[in-house]
């Protein structure tokens, strides 16, 4: 019996670890730091085995905020990234730690609030007009608070609104986007999230768009590879990847991305 | 809370490839790490039991604190020693299966390190005369004692298993939750959890239970026929 056992346990590791082997493409693998709205909104899962096929090389997503992201790449510890704070990203190759910036794809930005909209700002045309009403109404508003592309652009929005922020109406979570439209949910808050993220998002409770459509509210992704002067990353497999982005086959396959019927990215490399 | 239930059932049924090859990583991550350890961690736990050295009682504090380490900080430590730009940047590890088995061991260890302590500690308290009188050193006691105790140690290398499968903070950092190469049970879970899917994150997380409970049902069956086969 305690035989038996024994056999069926080492039956078991054996198959673990079997079934465990990732199954390396026959080119190798890159690493890319990107943002929680690329992967959370199903792009990758999309078009990520169209560029295996046609390339044979792997990649390996890391979803962080951009701010992380950006300093995972400047550590070498990925060989591109794939973000959205254009800013940030020029910033970036200025430091060195970056070469080669592509625009890749768009798509926008978005105020959400509790359908019963406290502060009455449906139906104002600026996110900054918004911004104000709410931080007057003092009206609970949600914030990614991470250093994130989404992050920053609120930042700039209050800015331009000629407001900081502070209060117990104003909450920084400092968490990805989609924890943080689940906290805003729960608190009937209002919240600026990117169109991908939220119209992949289910747990969506009282929450709807309230605001959108103000050209401030354009969010652009960037491509730029990680600069092989300073680390030992795969520039050559990375280059192919910025390469497919901003090719026919890449921007057709963004382009075709839809999830309940919507089209999430828009490609707009030139 | 029924619908998580219906999908978690439905999704084992099927037999999901994606899900598969997450709950085998999780098992693996966490049983290599249970493994590697455990090699160390029940040598030093007897070892602080049995033998008096200065500064003695400072290690075993030191060894029950770290047992409330933070996933977090376990996380971050592992991410900047293996990072490109810190000291074992050169292997190239970070966001690989084995920095997630590195900075497991290093959650187990202090856990598996102060239970083993206790156990041999109180069984040397038991044994000590006999054991001297057959001439037994110290150092000879230690696996005596360590198999002696086997059944009480299974509970602490359960223990040790338990928090490395219900951690997310530290995997989630220095494995990335990259799909199909690092993302286990728990950092599966946090992901539908942000993307709002709550009843598949929900599923997931009574797999995971599921899974946790049969590991556990399995090590208490066999000690318990072990128990009754060679007494204990």
């Amino acid at each position: 019996m305690i035989r038996t056992i024994i056999r069926f346990s080492t039956a078991l590791l054996i198959a673990l670890s079997l079934s465990l082997s990732v199954n390396a493409q026959e080119r190798g693998f890159i690493t890319i730091a990107s943002t929680t709205s690329t992967e959370n909104s199903g792009l990758f899962e999309d078009i990520l085995p169209q560029f295996t096929e046609s390339t044979g090389i792997e990649v390996r997503v890391v979803a962080v905020g951009t701010g992380q992201a950006l300093r995972i790449g400047c550590n070498g510890d990925a060989d591109a990234v794939l973000v959205h704070a254009p800013a940030a990203e020029r910033q970036f190759i200025a430091d060195g730690c970056g070469v080669d910036r592509r625009e890749i794809m768009y798509n926008d930005f978005i105020v959400i609030g509790p359908g019963s909209d406290p502060a009455g700002i449906e139906g104002t045309e600026t996110a900054a007009e918004a911004f104000q009403i709410i931080a007057d109404a003092e009206a609970p508003f949600a914030s990614r608070g991470d250093d994130s592309g989404t992050h920053k652009k609120e930042m700039s929005i209050w800015a331009d609104a000629g407001i900081e922020p502070a209060g117990s109406w104003y909450r920084e979570l400092g968490s990805g986007m989609g924890a943080a439209l689940n906290t805003a949910a729960g608190m009937d808050a209002y919240i600026m999230a990117d169109r991908g993220t939220w119209i992949s998002f289910d747990n969506r409770q009282n929450l709807e768009i309230l605001v959108e459509g103000d050209p401030n509210l354009f969010n652009q992704y960037g491509s730029v590879l990680v600069n092989p002067a300073n680390h030992d990353v795969k520039h050559e497999l990375a280059q192919e990847w910025h390469d497919w982005l901003v090719s026919e086959e890449g921007q057709a396959a963004i382009g075709a991305y839809r999830l309940r019927g919507q089209q999430l990215f828009t490609p707009n490399a030139n | 809370m029924l619908d998580a239930f219906a999908s978690a059932f439905a999704l084992i049924i099927s037999g999901d490839a994606e899900l598969l090859g997450i709950v085998g990583l999780s098992l693996r991550v966490s049983l290599s790490a249970v493994f590697f350890a455990s090699l160390l961690a029940l040598p030093v736990g007897a070892a602080v039991a049995l033998f008096s050295f200065p500064g003695r009682s400072g290690v075993i504090v030191v060894l029950n604190a770290l047992m409330g380490l933070p996933p977090v900080v376990a996380g971050l430590i592992v991410y900047l020693l293996l990072s490109r730009v810190g000291p074992l940047g050169p292997l190239g590890l970070l966001f690989t299966p084995t920095a997630m088995v590195i900075v497991q061991s290093l959650l187990i260890f202090p856990i598996v390190a102060a239970l083993t302590r206790q156990i041999v500690s109180d069984l040397w308290e038991e044994y000590r005369e006999q054991l001297t009188s057959l001439g037994a050193s110290r150092l000879r006691a230690i696996p005596t004692l360590l198999w002696d105790g086997r059944f009480s140690l299974i509970t602490a290398l359960l223990a040790g298993f338990g928090r490395a499968t219900a951690e997310v903070g530290a995997v989630l950092i220095v494995g990335g939750n990259i799909a199909g190469v690092t993302r286990v049970m728990t950092t599966a879970i946090a992901l539908e959890t942000n993307k709002g899917n709550l009843t598949l994150a929900l599923a997931l997380g009574a797999i995971l239970m599921t899974l946790t409970l049969l590991i556990n049902g399995f090590a208490y069956g066999v000690g318990e026929f072990s128990r009754r086969r060679y007494g204990a």
